[in-house]
């Protein structure tokens, strides 16, 4: 947590009208230039707005997104947060008459510039249902080193192995590798999914309500695997469920009808929202 | 009668007309299958699965050449049609969007309700007439033309069966559009595609009109695929208007071999198909 910059950070998600956004949003990235000192800024997104044909669905989104740390999406269903998630590595390419505007910047590269076999082995996703392969659980996680041609032979076998182990996932299937991906359970198969991410060891993680088809007892080790690889690259989860992101993320964005209405460390989000819309979310008055 | 007895009267009528119904429905199939069993098993001998047909007048022989014979136009079937017919349906799937997969996809229903007797006369125009002589390879087109459509729309539909976060989850990966429907796509529903080209090769099998003016028909064994052969389709027609009874017995013991054929591919592919369902169960 980083209390000194929050009430800079909150700057960013001051309601702007479309006009002065992107005045808004130079300023903002001017002010937060400090900050970078306490974690470094992974993604910068900048006045992003979001169509499905003629409907906007986003408008005008400013969001920093630190390196290393789990940055959490919450609000009600068709707020738009999932879309947001969406652009970080352009899977929203694949429906038709989406169109983005605005900057999101992955380091110093523009993400709309960058090639999409590199942008996406740089921003990795994991979805909302456990989506194995239909093939062997070795040929799952292999699958990403093997498209970008990361790893052969012994070397493969190890980049799997340590990849289940990241996803803990190792210990349950150290003796199946060659079994199908279909005969694990719910929670191994998101695991799974997981590991096949990290095997391609990307920067940035973005997690698509990951536990929402999970019972208790796995999302409790989906909770916990987060926490172990935070260490190795930035997260971003869009959750419905609230105690979840309390518990997991560091930072927490609140959407609403497609604007980010607050963005600010987890804690303060949570017990000194900034904005009535945020207080009436999280205490459950609506959503 | 009140109420309660006239509406129990009802259900029991109704049940009986509608269970008798359905009767009327399997009874044709019932009749064919009794008769090529009690006519087919009794024609039946190992010299039919062995021997040439032997000229008329001698009785005695088999079809061993027909069996072969229909083999091969199978098999040419399969050649000519499944590759572009999945391939095809891949495209109508995956790439096709929303206007060309639907002229398409029209074509290839009204292809499939062609008569099959006119896919034997364009068969005739292109590849008989050009070659100058009936041949195996003309009877395999012929029926290629007409598995085609069926595997083109049975393996479009499959694919789109496929869930989008299934690819979601290759594209995710860095893989591009083709490596997802190669290693993801097609996979998940290859089962399926299995099950349809089966069931294709069931359906042409069984046919005859097409093959009068393509393949022809052969007495000895085919020198090779551009000569005539024969099938059982053909020597069922054959036989059966002739006026010998040992030729009867023959073509009822074709028949049954016939259908025993297209039952096996039918319960291979429904075995095919339940290894998916138990696959997406354990899913």
């Amino acid at each position: 947590m980083i209390p000194s910059t929050a009430a800079k950070v909150k700057k960013v998600t001051e309601p702007s009208d479309p006009q002065t956004a992107h005045e808004a949003a130079k300023e903002t990235a001017r002010e937060l230039e400090p900050a970078r000192a306490d974690a470094s800024i992974k993604i910068r997104a900048r006045n992003v707005n979001f169509y499905y044909g003629h409907k906007q669905v986003l408008e005008g989104i400013s969001m920093d997104i630190r390196e290393r740390k789990i940055t959490a999406l919450i609000g009600p269903s068709g707020c738009g947060k999932t879309t947001f998630l969406r652009i970080l590595n352009r899977m929203y390419e694949t429906v038709k008459h989406a169109r983005p505007e605005g900057e999101v910047a992955l380091d110093q590269d523009n993400i709309f510039d960058l090639a999409l076999p590199n942008l996406r082995r740089r921003v990795g996703m994991v979805f909302q249902k456990p989506n194995p392969f239909p093939k062997s659980i070795f040929d799952n996680v292999a699958y990403g080193p093997r498209v970008h041609g990361l790893a052969h032979g012994s070397k493969l076998v190890e980049l799997v192995e340590q990849s289940l182990r990241a996803a803990a996932l190792w210990d349950e299937v150290k003796d199946s590798l060659q079994k199908s991906a279909f005969s694990l359970s719910g929670g191994q198969q998101q695991r799974l999914s997981i590991a096949r991410a990290l095997a391609i060891d990307p920067e940035v993680l973005l997690l698509d309500e990951p536990c929402s088809a999970l019972d208790p007892i796995s999302t409790a080790k989906i909770e916990e695997l987060l926490f172990s690889i935070e260490g190795r690259c930035t997260l971003v989860i869009v959750t419905h469920n609230m105690a979840q992101a309390a518990r997991v993320a560091d930072y927490t964005g609140f959407f609403l009808m497609g604007k980010l209405i607050e963005f600010n460390d987890t804690k303060t989000i949570f017990t000194n929202p900034a904005k009535k819309e945020t207080e009436d979310y999280i205490t459950g008055r609506f959503g | 009668m009140n109420r309660l007895t006239w509406r129990r009267v009802v259900n029991a009528v109704m049940s009986v007309v509608t269970a008798l119904c359905a009767l009327t429905a399997v009874t044709p199939l019932l009749f064919v299958l009794g008769f090529l069993a009690v006519k087919g098993v009794s024609s039946l001998n190992w010299a039919f699965f062995t021997k040439l047909p032997v000229p008329i007048g001698e009785t005695g022989g088999g079809m061993a050449n027909a069996i072969v014979g229909s083999g091969q136009l199978l098999l040419l079937a399969a050649i000519f049609g499944v590759p572009p017919g999945v391939l095809g349906g891949i495209y109508l799937s995956e790439f096709g969007g929303w206007t060309v997969p639907f002229f398409v996809r029209y074509a290839a229903d009204l292809l499939v309700s062609v008569p099959s007797i006119v896919i034997g006369i364009f068969a005739y125009a292109v590849v008989v007439l050009p070659m100058g002589h009936f041949s195996a390879l003309a009877g395999g087109f012929a029926l290629s033309v007409i598995l085609l459509p069926i595997v083109v729309t049975n393996t479009e539909q499959f694919l789109r069966t496929v869930p989008v976060w299934l690819r979601e989850g290759s594209l995710a990966l860095g893989a591009g559009h083709w490596k997802t429907i190669v290693s993801v796509v097609v996979p998940a529903g290859l089962q399926g595609i299995l099950t349809g080209i089966l069931l294709a090769l069931a359906r042409v099998a069984g046919e005859t009109a097409p093959l009068l003016f393509t393949a022809f028909n052969n007495a000895y064994w085919a020198r090779g695929w551009n000569q005539p052969v024969s099938s059982l389709p053909f020597m069922i027609y054959y036989y059966a208007q002739s006026a010998y009874d040992d030729w009867h017995r023959q073509a009822w013991a074709a028949a049954l071999v016939l259908l025993a054929l297209v039952l096996l591919i039918n319960i291979l592919s429904r075995l095919v198909l339940a290894r998916k369902m138990a696959a997406r169960r354990a899913a």
